[in-house]
C-alpha cells in the first residue's frame, strides 16, 4: 500500500489529512490549525496513554532511540517536568535545556541554538520561549526536527489546552454545548487563548469574564473583526462574574501577577478579589456539578479562594495527572509524521 | 483491486466453533484460562471465543483487551495513528493465555503483543488462535489454533470483516489488477 504526500499540506504547520484518522503532522504550534476531528483523536490517544501511566510498569518502548529536548527560555515546573515524563515513559532520551547555563547566555541566538540542536539529531524540540512565534519560527527554518510550543509569550499553549480538553471530556462526556467561564487576566494568558480555540472548535460555548483592561477587546464587540462563522465568534465577553458564571460547566480561573496592579491595571488587589475571585458562593450559581480549573501556579486567596482550589469540584490536580498523558498523545503524534528524523521509508 | 470472498459468516462460524473446541480440549477446560484479544478485530474475535466457550462449560473465560501501536518496530512505516484501549480485567501472571488475533502475517504484531503483555506479568503459557493464517512469515512465531490456511502472494491483501465492527462477516483476498 503506497502511502502518499497529504493532498492538502500546510508547510507552516505540517499538518496534513492521511486516512480521514488522525492528520499527520510535523510540529505542534497552537491549537488554530487542528481540525476538530483531529483534537478529538489527540484526546482518545490522550486516554490510552492515561491508562500507560497506571500500570505497575510505566514504560512503553514506542519512542526508543529517539531524542527529545526541552529547551525552557522561561521558568516551569509543570509543563517541563510533564514533558520530561512523557518522553520517559515513551522510553524517548530527554534532554533538558534552559537559557541559563548554556550559549544562550553567550548570546547565541535562537536560530543558531535550533539549528546546533538539528545537527546533533535531535529529532523533537519542545520549546518554551517568552517572545510569541519564537516556536512557529524555529518550526519554519528547523526541517528534521518536531517542535511543539510548550508556551510563547502571550500566544499560545496548545498542550495546556488540549489537556483541559481532556480533562473536561473526562468529567461530562462530552464538549458539545459546555459552558466554559475563563475568568481573570485573559489579556495576558496564553492558557486562555490555546483554551478559547480548543474548546470554541469541540463546540463549547466558552465566556470570558474579570476586568475590562484585562479582556481582549476586541472580542467585547458583538460580530467584530470575525468572519461570519468563525468559531471564536461564539465567545461571549462579560465583566459581570456574578451573571457569566450563572449555569456554567466548567469556572477556569486564571493566574493574576501582582505585576498587572502596579502597571495600572487594577486599581487594587482588594477590589481584584471582592470582583473576580472564583469563589464557593460564587459557584453555587453555576450547575451542581460544575468542575474548577486552574493551570497553575496558582496565587491561592487571589484568583481562586483556597477552600476551593482544594474542594471537590476542583479538577486541579487532575489537570496536572493529565498533563502527562496529552503530552505523551501528542510526542507520540508527531514522531509518526513520515519523512522527519531520516525515514524516508515511511513514504514507500 | 479485484474482490473475491475467501470465507462467508458460516465459515466463520463454523471455524470459530472449532478453534474454541480445540481451545478447551488443548487446555482441558477454562482453569486458568484468559483469551487476550489484539485491537481491534482480535478483540471481536476473542469476545466471539469466550461466548462460545461458556455456551459449552457453562463459565465464562475473562476476556483481555491489548492495543500493541505502542510496542511496534515500525513507528513511521505504516499509518496506524490511532491508540485503542488496552485493559486487564484479570491478572494473568501465572495464567494461561490465548492471545487473538484475526490474521497471522509477518509474525511482528504477534511478537509486539507478546513484548507488550510482558509489563502487566509472566503468563504461565501463551497460545495463539489465529482466524486466518496467509503466510510469509519474518519471525519464528506460529498458531495453536488456525480458523482457516491461506497461501497468499505479496501482493494481495487480505480483509477481515466482523459484524461488530464492519457491519458484515466474511473474508475477502483483494488483488492488485494490471
Amino acid at each position: 500500500m503506497s502511502l502518499s504526500h497529504p493532498a492538502t499540506f500546510d508547510a507552516y504547520s505540517g499538518a496534513g489529512q492521511v486516512n480521514g484518522e488522525l492528520n499527520l503532522r510535523q510540529h505542534v504550534l497552537d491549537l488554530d490549525d487542528f481540525l476538530p476531528s483531529e483534537i478529538a483523536s489527540v484526546l482518545e490517544n490522550t486516554r490510552s496513554m492515561k491508562e500507560v501511566l497506571k500500570r505497575d510498569i510505566k514504560k512503553v518502548p514506542t519512542l526508543r532511540g529517539r531524542v527529545v529536548v526541552t529547551l525552557f527560555y522561561e521558568a516551569s515546573t509543570r509543563t517541563r517536568i510533564s514533558f520530561e515524563e512523557a518522553g520517559k515513559v515513551l522510553s524517548a532520551d530527554v534532554i533538558n535545556m534552559g537559557a541559563s547555563g548554556s550559549s544562550v547566555e553567550k548570546g547565541e541566538s535562537l536560530l543558531n541554538t535550533g539549528l546546533t540542536l538539528q545537527a546533533m539529531g535531535v529529532d523533537i524540540l519542545v520549546v518554551r520561549h517568552p517572545h510569541a512565534g519564537a516556536p512557529n519560527f524555529l518550526a519554519r527554518h528547523l526541517t528534521k526536527v518536531s517542535v511543539i510550543n510548550a508556551g510563547d509569550g502571550l500566544h499560545a499553549h496548545p498542550t495546556q489546552a488540549l489537556l483541559d480538553l481532556f480533562t473536561v471530556q473526562e468529567h461530562l462526556g462530552s464538549l458539545e454545548g459546555l459552558k466554559v467561564l475563563i475568568v481573570g487576566d485573559v489579556l495576558h494568558s496564553r492558557v486562555a487563548r490555546s483554551a478559547m480555540w480548543g474548546f470554541a472548535k469541540m463546540g463549547a460555548n466558552v465566556t470570558l469574564s474579570g476586568p475590562g483592561t484585562l479582556l481582549p477587546l476586541d472580542l467585547l464587540r458583538p460580530n467584530g473583526h470575525l468572519p461570519e462563522g468563525h468559531c471564536l465568534a461564539s465567545v461571549k465577553v462579560d465583566t459581570n462574574l456574578d451573571r457569566a458564571i450563572v449555569g456554567a460547566d466548567v469556572v477556569m480561573a486564571l493566574r493574576l501577577q501582582s505585576e498587572r496592579q502596579v502597571s495600572g491595571y487594577l486599581p487594587s488587589m482588594r477590589e481584584y478579589i471582592r470582583r473576580w475571585q472564583v469563589t464557593e458562593s460564587r459557584l453555587a450559581s453555576a450547575k451542581p456539578n460544575a468542575l474548577v480549573m486552574h493551570p497553575g501556579p496558582m496565587n491561592e486567596g487571589i484568583e481562586i479562594s483556597s477552600s476551593l482550589a482544594h474542594g471537590g469540584s476542583s479538577v486541579i490536580e487532575e489537570q496536572v495527572t493529565n498533563g502527562v498523558a496529552a503530552r505523551m498523545a501528542l510526542l507520540y503524534q508527531v514522531s509518526i509524521f513520515p519523512g522527519v528524523n531520516g525515514s524516508p521509508k515511511a513514504l514507500e | 483491486m479485484a474482490e473475491h470472498q475467501i470465507m462467508n459468516p458460516d465459515d466463520i462460524r463454523r471455524a470459530l466453533t472449532r478453534v474454541s473446541h480445540e481451545i478447551l480440549e488443548h487446555n482441558r477446560g477454562i482453569e486458568d484460562l484468559i483469551i487476550v484479544g489484539i485491537q481491534t478485530r482480535g478483540v471481536t474475535l476473542a469476545h466471539r471465543l469466550s461466548k462460545n466457550i461458556e455456551e459449552y462449560e457453562g463459565n465464562q473465560v475473562p476476556v483481555a483487551e491489548l492495543d500493541i501501536s505502542l510496542h511496534r518496530d515500525d513507528l513511521q512505516h505504516r499509518s496506524r495513528p490511532m491508540i485503542k484501549p488496552t485493559s486487564f480485567p484479570v491478572d494473568i501472571r501465572d495464567k494461561k493465555v490465548v492471545l487473538v488475533d484475526d490474521v497471522l502475517y509477518t509474525g511482528r504484531t504477534i511478537r509486539a503483543a507478546m513484548d507488550a503483555m510482558n509489563d502487566f506479568g509472566r503468563p504461565q503459557q501463551v497460545q495463539l488462535a489465529i482466524l486466518l493464517d496467509r503466510g510469509h512469515r519474518e519471525l519464528p512465531i506460529r498458531a495453536d489454533y488456525i480458523g482457516k490456511n491461506i497461501p497468499t502472494s505479496l501482493e494481495e491483501q487480505v480483509k477481515v470483516r466482523l459484524t461488530e465492527i464492519d457491519g458484515v462477516d466474511e473474508v475477502a483476498i483483494l488483488r492488485r489488477e494490471d
